[in-house]
């Protein structure tokens, strides 16, 4: 039988049946329609979310933090990665044998590792910055649970000589002390991120967008030279040992461009290792400690009666009997000098000679002289704790403090101060700003503070004065002419002078062109000699022989041992 | 008409074919970009360790114990130091 002849076919069936279907059909369809509308248009940020996660990855870019060199670009400070290995103790179920393997190739002790194992935490760190190739090791015995992170670690190939100069970095990477910190800005690198799309295996394979570009650290070139800061390291360690001080510094400037070529301060610490620092062991005394500079403040005295014409080179000033009263106090000499020219006064460091220079001045202009050099006020190079030092304004002067200032008591410098004051005397008169970078190209000068004149007298006086006949024949260096004044002085505990003393020695070199200056403080020398001539003068002689034969500064003198006149004959030096 | 047709269809497959091709070509010169990057960062950190370890042997403190206790070498006093002039 046909289809068309089907006797169903004659049913009428209801038209609203058909109708039905349609609607269903097309409510259906609107549907489609709107959840794809749902899908594609409204909620579409969720979906694109959903699937970038599933190829997508955001990766960190790592920036170095920047290198520290000296100089001649020999590396002071570099940062290197490291590994940290780090556990989830619930995870580390090792076996004994596991452990003992793992200690020992961590070199730590079994029961020190078990314990941290058996902590209850989610995360501890089993030894944190070890080698990347011991790292290595350790996830080749692929224990479960025990994980490595990357840190970065700074080292200081040059250790604790160094160390107050380049201070240090935190966990974090972050300078804490000395360069580290002053110069944080341009050493430390940003880490940044980006976005790429992985493939199956793990392979990058399209970049997407940075989102942060990471910023590289700066490398910082120093204006220390190595092999000079060695030299005074191990010179002024040498002295500190031999007469049990408690401390002390060295500094070695340069006295054409003002760059600082070494620093050291004893007691120091090694970077690499600070488990156990003290207090004392971190002060950079060059910068923070001031101490009363005694004699060697008397050159500026004679400089500023030279300068206001009150004296010449040659004038004679009566100093007998070596004791002068002045008010109610009494100045004396070491032992009596009777006359003595201006340049002798510096040569035998009279107490009474400077005294009777300074009275005949204002005390105001006295007071703008060291203003001018910088006393009173910090240098400001930019280094953490930089101290200025007591200079009272001159009003308040009684005429005995006057008279003892001129001779570097009731006042306290810094040892930076004092070396860069000395380079009025290395220079024709005027002062040059210290850098503690390399000077690139050429520096100007930015105070006149003596005259010409009266700067190459005084250097003149300050060359006596480590001749046989001065107070630091010691200081002396064949081949070289040299001239520098010394400092005892007492310290001041309580707000009374003790028994204890600072010995200090501030000169330059070569006396005919001036290259370098050298400031030397040793701190409460304690094994009988404490003036400095005798304890601070040989550190000056051996570093700035050193100094000048590595920077190769031609001699300027025949090159003949030193004499040193015999004990009677040298000065003592009043106090 | 039909003709015409089937040679742009032609021409789309061919260059959907293409596209895949430079597609799969960028991927892999992005990958071996980024092996060569991360060589670049190994090496760094290698020159970085060598400038450590260089700077470590050639530290000044190690070098005068070496001339002082190895090769037995010692500062000449003033008297042992002859100064050459260079002829005018």
């Amino acid at each position: 039988m046909k289809f068309s002849k089907s006797p169903i076919l004659k049913d009428e069936l209801a038209p609203w049946r058909a109708r039905l279907v349609l609607i269903l059909l097309l409510g259906c369809m609107l549907a489609l329609i709107g959840r794809s509308l749902y899908l594609q248009a409204i909620n579409n940020e969720f979906l694109i979310s959903k699937g970038e996660s599933r190829y997508e990855r955001t990766l960190e870019v790592p920036a170095t933090r920047g290198r520290i060199l000296d100089r001649n670009g020999d590396v002071m400070a570099i940062s290197t990665p490291v590994k940290s290995v780090w556990a989830i103790p619930e995870d580390a179920r090792l076996q004994p044998a596991e452990a003992r393997k793992l200690a020992q190739l961590l070199s730590m002790d079994v029961r020190e590792l078990n314990r941290k194992l058996a902590e209850d935490k989610g995360f501890v760190f089993v030894k944190r910055q070890i080698a990347p190739e011991l790292a290595e090791r350790v996830m080749a015995m692929k224990l479960p649970g025990i994980h490595l992170q990357n840190e970065y670690r700074r080292y200081y190939p040059a250790g604790e000589v160094p160390a107050h100069v380049l201070g240090f970095t935190g966990v974090n990477d972050a300078g804490q002390e000395g360069i580290e910190l002053a110069f944080n800005q341009q050493l430390a690198g940003q880490a940044g991120s980006r976005r790429v799309i992985k493939d199956r295996r793990g392979n990058i394979v399209e970049d997407v967008e940075h989102i942060k570009k990471p910023v590289e650290g700066k490398d910082v070139t120093l204006s220390l030279d190595a092999k000079i800061q060695y030299l005074a390291y191990s010179s002024l360690k040498q002295a500190v040992t031999t007469h049990r001080a408690k401390a002390g510094a060295a500094l070695v400037l340069d006295a054409k461009t003002g760059e600082i070529l070494a620093l050291v301060n004893l007691p120091t610490y090694n970077p690499n290792n600070r488990s156990n620092l003290a207090g004392a062991q971190l002060r950079n005394r060059v910068f923070t400690d001031t101490f009363e500079p005694g004699s060697t403040m008397k050159p500026f005295t004679a400089a500023l009666a030279l300068e206001k014409g009150k004296v010449r080179f040659d004038t004679q000033i009566q100093t007998a009997p070596g004791r002068m009263t002045i008010g109610p106090a009494t100045i004396s000499d070491a032992h009596p000098h009777g006359v003595l020219t201006v340049a002798q006064v510096i040569q035998k460091s009279s107490n009474v000679g400077s005294a009777k220079m300074a009275l005949s001045m204002d005390a105001a202009d006295m007071w703008q002289m060291f203003d001018t050099l910088g006393f009173g006020t910090p240098l400001k190079l930019g280094f953490p704790g930089e101290a200025g030092g007591r200079l009272r304004p001159a009003k308040t002067w009684k005429p005995i403090e006057q008279a003892t200032m001129s001779y570097g008591h009731g006042m306290s410098v810094t040892l930076i101060q004092l070396a860069h004051a000395y380079m009025v005397f290395a220079r024709e008169g005027d002062l040059v700003p210290l850098l503690l970078t390399k000077a690139n190209g050429p520096v100007s000068s930015d105070k006149q503070a003596f005259s010409v004149q009266t700067a190459r007298e005084v250097r003149a006086m300050l060359e006596m004065a480590v001749l046989p006949g001065g107070t630091a024949p010691q200081a002396q260096i064949p081949g070289y002419r040299v001239g520098g004044k010394t400092g005892t002085a007492h310290k001041i505990e309580g707000g009374v002078y003790a028994n204890k003393y600072i010995a200090s020695f501030v000169g330059l070199a070569p006396v005919s062109d001036p290259r370098l200056i050298v400031a030397v403080m040793i701190d409460e020398p304690s094994a009988g000699k404490y003036y400095g001539g005798q304890v601070a003068g040989p550190v000056f002689s051996q570093l700035m022989a050193g100094a000048l034969r590595t920077l190769g500064v031609p001699q300027d003198a025949p090159l003949k041992p030193i004499q040193l006149g015999s004990e009677e004959q040298q000065v003592r030096e009043s106090m | 008409m039909v003709r015409l047709n089937l040679i742009l269809l032609l021409i789309t497959v061919a260059c959907g074919l293409a596209t895949v091709n430079a597609n799969h070509r960028a991927r892999k010169l992005v990958t071996s970009f980024e092996k060569e990057q991360q060589r670049m960062r190994a090496l760094d950190v290698e020159w970085g360790q060598l400038q450590l370890e260089q700077s470590t042997w050639a530290a000044h403190a190690r070098i005068e114990k070496v001339a002082k206790e190895r090769l037995q070498m010692k500062t000449p006093l003033p008297a042992q130091i002859m100064v050459l002039e260079s002829a005018p």
